[in-house]
């Protein structure tokens, strides 16, 4: 059954990408792109980064860690960040998240 | 098909900006984004607004799976991103699981443009398994019978609401097109709430464009002005309402505009469709223009060569081509001069201003053609097939 939708992101969400939404390396325009229906969408370098992370298993604490580390930024400006950029997509319906089977 | 361009989104915001128009399209001619493929223009629906050309490519001519694969391969390969499989009825190709699985192979993100009466559960499951990315299924109105008439088909809507909801629980994204005008205008609320519990991602409210098959049917479907403001103002309520729940996509029937449409982003700029035959056109409609040559991919030349080079692609692209009012006009690149079929169609001559716009010396007596026609002398259809059409029997006021 399809993910849910309106999702509130936080930092124990697990995103992903829905099954419509595509990240994909453009060859001929050297840029990445996220395919949806009847939309073509640009991300910037940093959410490519963190959308290459959004796999269902980590949640945006364990991403926003990892970011944190490589970067050496405080990881409390990471999380507010990556959370802003995520509820984005996810209001625009280019992001589910996992949850427990109740 | 007008109801399924590839749709400029709205907006873009920080993180995401769109690509659509920005820098893989304008100015360069680069290869579009995404591209329809017509792959056959067979279809037990009958809908007098259809636009196939009236003239449609009977199955015989139709390209054969190895050809589709090899149009499929190549695309990938120039940098098209989407394909859109439409027709006709798509799903009326024996192949239709095969070649969206050599889609997928490639890379393509793929979309199903259907009218869905063909569809059985067991092939639309096949059909995500073959990689499907998204669902987008033609509604006539709300109920079977306004809707079953307009598609001249009996059961049909009962038949799209049972695929639409095999749809959601394939978890494939689902999009609603309904294609409105006259008739059916008065049912656009709850076509909207129809959308909604359906559980539908995007809703497309498209007026009907009047060429080919809608323009042999303009009298029978030309809303009037109340009711396209009325329209207007449902559209807009429901988008506000509706914010993050479903996407409402509203074109707009452009007889009664002052300013044409950008038609098909401007002639040869940013899309193309390949007919059931293997033509390469500027756009669905193209080939109602008589007098141009359009290349197919059975010829000796590549796809990209014929997006870039053929004289079909580059008789009106930019602005070389215009005659006055448009050559001197200040909006020439916002519009490029509308819609060539529609100036063909309406004036004889392609390369005139569409009639839609008020700067047209033909603008007015149209305007007022569509007025009186939209008093609805008549509500009868001329059905769309490949006899040329068959008249409806009994209805008319």
């Amino acid at each position: 059954m399809a993910g849910p939708r309106n999702i509130s992101v936080n930092e124990a969400s697990r995103p992903v990408l829905p099954r419509h939404a595509k990240l994909k390396y453009d060859d001929t325009r050297k840029v990445w792109v996220i395919l949806a229906p009847e939309r073509v969408l640009a991300p910037d370098e940093i959410a490519v980064e963190v959308l290459q992370l959004c796999d269902g298993q980590r949640s945006v604490g364990d991403l926003s860690d990892q970011l944190a580390v490589k970067y050496a930024a405080p990881r409390e400006a990471i999380l507010a960040d990556v959370i802003v950029m995520l509820q984005d997509l996810a209001d625009k319906g280019f992001l589910t998240e996992i949850r427990e089977k109740t | 098909m007008s109801d399924v361009l590839p749709i400029i989104p709205p907006d873009a915001s920080d993180s995401l900006a769109v690509l659509e128009g920005s820098r893989s399209t304008a100015e360069t001619f680069g290869i579009p984004l995404a591209v329809l493929l017509e792959i056959t223009h067979r279809c037990p629906l009958q809908c007098p607004y259809c636009s196939n050309p009236v003239e449609l490519d009977r199955s015989g001519k139709e390209l054969t799976t190895d050809e589709w694969k090899k149009v499929l391969s190549e695309l990938a390969e120039i940098g098209v991103l989407q394909v859109h499989f439409s027709g006709g009825e798509p799903t009326a190709r024996k192949d239709l699981v095969e070649l969206v699985k050599h889609a997928s192979d490639v890379g393509l993100y793929t979309n199903l443009i259907t009218s869905a009466v063909l569809l059985t559960r067991e092939r639309l499951s096949e059909l995500a398994d073959a990689g499907l990315c998204h669902v987008q299924i033609s509604f006539q109105g709300i109920e079977g019978g306004l809707a079953d008439r307009v598609a001249g088909y009996k059961g049909g809507h009962r038949k799209k609401l049972e695929v639409a909801k095999w749809t959601r629980e394939l978890d494939l994204p689902l999009t609603v097109n309904a294609v409105m005008h006259r008739q059916n205008l008065h049912q656009l609320p709850d076509i909207i709430q129809m959308s909604v519990d359906l559980d539908a991602d995007r809703l497309e409210v498209a007026n009907v464009q009047y060429y080919g098959w809608a323009l042999k049917n303009r009298a029978a479907l030309m809303p009037t002005v109340e009711q396209l403001d009325e329209t207007t103002r449902i559209v807009e309520e429901a988008s506000e309402r509706l914010k993050g729940r479903l996407t409402i996509d509203y074109v707009m029937p452009d007889y009664y505009a002052l300013r044409p449409k950008k038609c098909m982003g401007g002639w040869g700029r940013q899309f193309f469709n390949i007919s059931p035959a293997g033509k390469v056109l500027p756009c669905h409609a193209a080939e109602s223009i008589t007098g141009l040559d359009f290349e197919s991919v059975r010829s000796n030349h590549s796809i990209a060569w014929i997006w870039q080079n053929s004289d079909a692609f580059n008789r009106y692209r930019g602005t070389g081509w215009m005659k006055e009012p448009c050559k001197s006009c200040e909006f020439r690149e916002i519009d490029f001069g509308g819609c060539r079929c529609q100036a063909f169609a309406l004036t004889g001559d392609a390369a005139n201003t569409d009639p839609a716009c008020a700067l047209s010396p033909l603008h007015e007596t149209i305007f007022k053609q569509a007025e009186r026609e939209a008093e609805g002398e008549t509500n009868r259809f001329l059905y769309r097939n490949f006899a040329g059409g068959t008249l409806e029997s009994g209805n008319d006021a």
